[in-house]
């Protein structure tokens, strides 16, 4: 149904008519909305039978989670930052353990300095954990990748991510046309485990595994992702035959056809990309978008066929690899291997930093005209980082450098 | 399931558990030639493991309880590794095992899964060290309680991280020698402090049902383990598992030993009902603690070489301490 409605909430009514049988969640902004909600709907009667667990931590979420799916219930959760970090461990294991666990991360940066804003190091930091990460362009999308998700993640018995950006997406209202019950359960089977703790049948499940079959099961963890590529775009295809909408997939290319450059994002400033590149092509300019929508896996050949014959490519990275640059990138480089081309990495909106139209307009100009760096950080304030290695270097105490900045930056204004 | 294996003869003596003379009300789950045998033998834990004994019992007892409808989560630790080297596994019943911090979390999330499906026949226990209880997984035990879920979690206490090699864990008791506490300096051991009391932690939670047991105990373990599995909610059973590569003991003497513990006062064997406690195991014929450090290597530096009178008496008044707490001295004692 179509209506006026805010990203989570949105999110949280998709989810529930994929008939979650448990959600454990722990409250962490900017996901609170969404567990909120589901927690009011499951209350409320609403969806059921559901259980809905207020547990103590991320990590007993998740670990509530591994418990419910390896009984064979269908099972979510939300988070964000910390508590993703929280979880890892977790995370690690229900990978590990092939369980089919949907979750929503509402991407927000990780401290410290502590930030709630949105960026993308929060999911970039899981991409080796074994998950599926499904990148979500508009609440739309966020929506739509939700009931796709626990097709995805039944189907290969893996664990998948839907990570939408943290208020940018969360907190926004929106015309946006949740499925009905009916439509959803067309399109999404009650879930059948692969593995269940059945004392009719019983099985050990988690046992210890030495050397001798260790990387086959790693092997394996591989290969189910490399399903997941054929998978994919299978389920959004399906999903649109069912709604009428494009969601999902593995990416989406942007007037790429004739395009000499083309800017690869991920997640919500992919909608203020195409307009810069709508507005540069007035001028003439041949640039086009790619948005990534399935980071894990990383669908190589997918990308190589739409920039392979470009002459530039540009990575917007909302996360920071420090010590070498970008997460993405090093991604994108993989797919274009043996490739000659010019490539960028541009950190951009971390912690919440706007990305504006100006600044890509800029960015995107400074590329064309062969003036971009290697790696670029967009808008960085190079006064007050000059002036806190200066600091750094004159004095052995020289402090905390956020909060030097922060002050920095107040007597700037 | 199954057809259960051929029984053998674990024990003999009119007295032993599990014997098979004794009326049907009166005999051990163990003597029953049908019962689980949740953990079967061959697993690869060290001879004479009180764990792996406490596990055996506990598991086939709720079996019984359960009608054979019983899930088990574990935590990492001795029980995980010795009972599953892939692709072999002793469990003859539903088991999971996640992480070493998570399996009071993962229990109530299997559990909410059966709640959810309305599954009532189905009953959840969790199982993990001292260490995957007491220390690392202490948040997802309290969340457990605090949420009344309904599981029954078992604490094996070997008090120590028995797997990783024999370090100290909260559960370790004072002067005792570890990989981390060795048998070195000034005050050699564990050093003296306020300890990490889990059963009374778990009674203030106020949860439905409390208790601990020991190896020594057998019968006592398997008629809490019925108690237990009698009521819903979240349930806590502490049981004494002495370890005899940790603790430097004879294979042979586990059971002995964990008696030890039981009469000199140093564990005390209670249960606790909503928070209170209900009923304690008298101490039949009380020992000093000197019976109960000596035979034990980890206590070996409270013998050579000189004998440490002042630790033992400190060591013997944390014994009086419980004695007096819990009323711990059968009546006749305590009246003489
Ligand atoms: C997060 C984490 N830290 C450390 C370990 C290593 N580790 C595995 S088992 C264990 C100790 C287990 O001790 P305990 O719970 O007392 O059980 P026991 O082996 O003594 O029966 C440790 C430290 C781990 N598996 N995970
Ligand atoms: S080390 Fe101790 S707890 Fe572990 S298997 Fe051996 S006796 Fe049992």
């Amino acid at each position: 149904m179509l209506k006026q409605t805010e990203g989570s909430r949105a999110v949280a009514e998709t989810v529930a008519h994929c008939r979650p049988e448990v959600i454990a969640a722990y409250p962490i902004s900017p996901q609170t909305h969404i567990v909120e909600e589901l927690s009011r709907l499951v209350k409320s009667g609403a969806l059921k039978p559901c259980e809905y667990v207020n547990v103590e931590s991320e990590f007993a979420a998740m670990s509530m989670c591994i418990g419910a799916s390896a009984a064979g219930a269908r099972t979510y959760t939300a988070t964000a930052s910390q508590g993703l970090l929280y979880m890892v461990e977790a995370l690690y294991n229900a990978s590990g353990l092939g369980l089919p666990i949907v979750m929503t991360v509402a991407n927000r940066a990780i401290g410290a300095p502590i930030n709630i804003w949105n960026d993308h190091s929060d999911s970039m930091s899981q991409r080796d954990s074994g998950w599926i990460q499904l990148y979500a362009r508009d609440n739309q999308e966020a929506s739509d990748l939700h009931p796709q998700a626990f097709r995805l993640a039944e189907e290969l018995s893996l664990p998948v991510m839907v990570c939408m950006d943290g208020f940018v997406l969360t907190h926004a209202w929106e015309r946006i046309d949740v499925p009905e019950q009916a439509q959803l359960d067309a399109f999404l089977p009650p879930y059948e485990p692969r593995q269940v703790l059945d004392p009719d049948e019983p099985v050990s499940i988690g046992a210890m595994v030495g050397p001798e079959a260790f990387t086959e099961v790693r092997y394996l963890a591989h290969a189910k992702q490399m399903q997941a590529l054929e998978a994919i775009p299978r389920v959004a295809a399906e999903f649109r035959r069912v709604f009428g909408r494009e969601s999902g997939g593995l990416i989406h290319p942007y007037r790429c056809e004739d395009a000499e450059t083309i800017v690869v994002a991920l997640g919500s400033v992919f909608g203020t990309v195409c307009d810069v590149v709508d507005e540069m092509r007035e001028r003439g300019v041949r640039i086009g978008a790619l948005a990534i929508t399935s980071f894990r896996p990383f669908p190589l050949q997918a990308v190589r066929a739409v920039l392979g014959g470009v002459r530039q490519v540009v990575v917007l990275e909302r996360a920071l690899a420090v010590g070498i640059g970008g997460i993405v990138s090093a991604n994108v480089r993989t797919a274009l291997s043996g490739i000659q081309l010019d490539g960028h990495t541009v950190i951009a909106g971390l912690g919440g930093r706007a990305i504006t139209k100006v600044s890509l307009h800029r960015l995107f100009d400074d590329a064309i005209a062969g003036r971009l760096e290697q790696l670029t950080f967009l808008d960085l304030n190079t006064a007050l980082v000059e002036r806190e290695l200066a600091r750094m270097a004159r004095t052995r105490r020289s402090g905390p450098s956020a909060e030097n900045i922060l002050r920095d930056a107040g007597s700037n204004r | 399931m199954s057809a259960a294996p051929q029984v053998r003869f674990y024990q003999v003596g009119s007295f032993a558990a599990g014997n098979r003379l004794l009326g049907p009300g009166l005999q051990s789950d163990q003597a029953d030639p049908a019962r689980a045998n949740a953990l079967t033998c061959g697993h690869r834990a060290c001879q004479g493991c009180g764990e792996a004994l406490g596990a055996r019992y506990i598991l086939d007892a709720a079996q019984r309880a359960a009608g054979g409808k019983v899930i088990a989560v574990n935590a990492t630790g001795c029980l995980e590794v010795f009972s599953t080297p892939y692709p072999e596994t002793s469990w003859q019943l539903p088991w999971l095992h996640s992480l070493f911090g998570n399996a009071p979390a993962v229990a109530a999330g299997v559990a909410a899964a059966l709640r959810a499906k309305g599954r009532t026949d189905i009953r959840v226990v969790g199982q993990g060290g001292d260490g995957g209880t007491v220390d690392i997984g202490l948040g997802c035990l309290s969340g457990m309680f605090e949420r009344n879920d309904d599981v029954l979690y078992v604490c094996y206490d070997n008090e120590a991280y028995m797997n990783t090699g024999v370090q100290r864990s909260g559960a370790t008791p004072p002067t005792a020698r570890t990989a981390t506490t060795q048998a070195v300096g000034e005050e050699p051991g564990a050093p003296f402090g306020q300890g990490k009391n889990l059963p009374l932690i778990a009674m203030a939670h106020e949860i439905p049902y409390v208790a601990t047991a020991t190896v020594a105990g057998l019968r006592d373990l398997e008629a809490k383990v019925h108690r237990a599995m009698g009521m819903r909610g979240a349930r806590y059973l502490h049981v004494l598992v002495p370890c005899p590569l940790g603790w430097g003991t004879a294979s042979h003497d586990t059971v002995r030993i964990a008696r030890l513990a039981e009469q000199t006062g140093l564990f005390p064997v209670f249960e606790a009902k909503d928070g209170e406690v209900t009923d304690v195991t008298p101490i039949r014929r009380r020992l000093p603690v000197e019976e109960y450090l000596r035979p034990q290597k980890r206590y070996a530096h409270l013998f050579q070489p000189e004998l440490r009178t002042d630790v033992i008496a400190r060591l013997q008044r944390t014994a009086d301490r419980n004695i007096a707490r819990f009323g711990l001295l059968a009546q006749e004692e305590a009246s003489s």
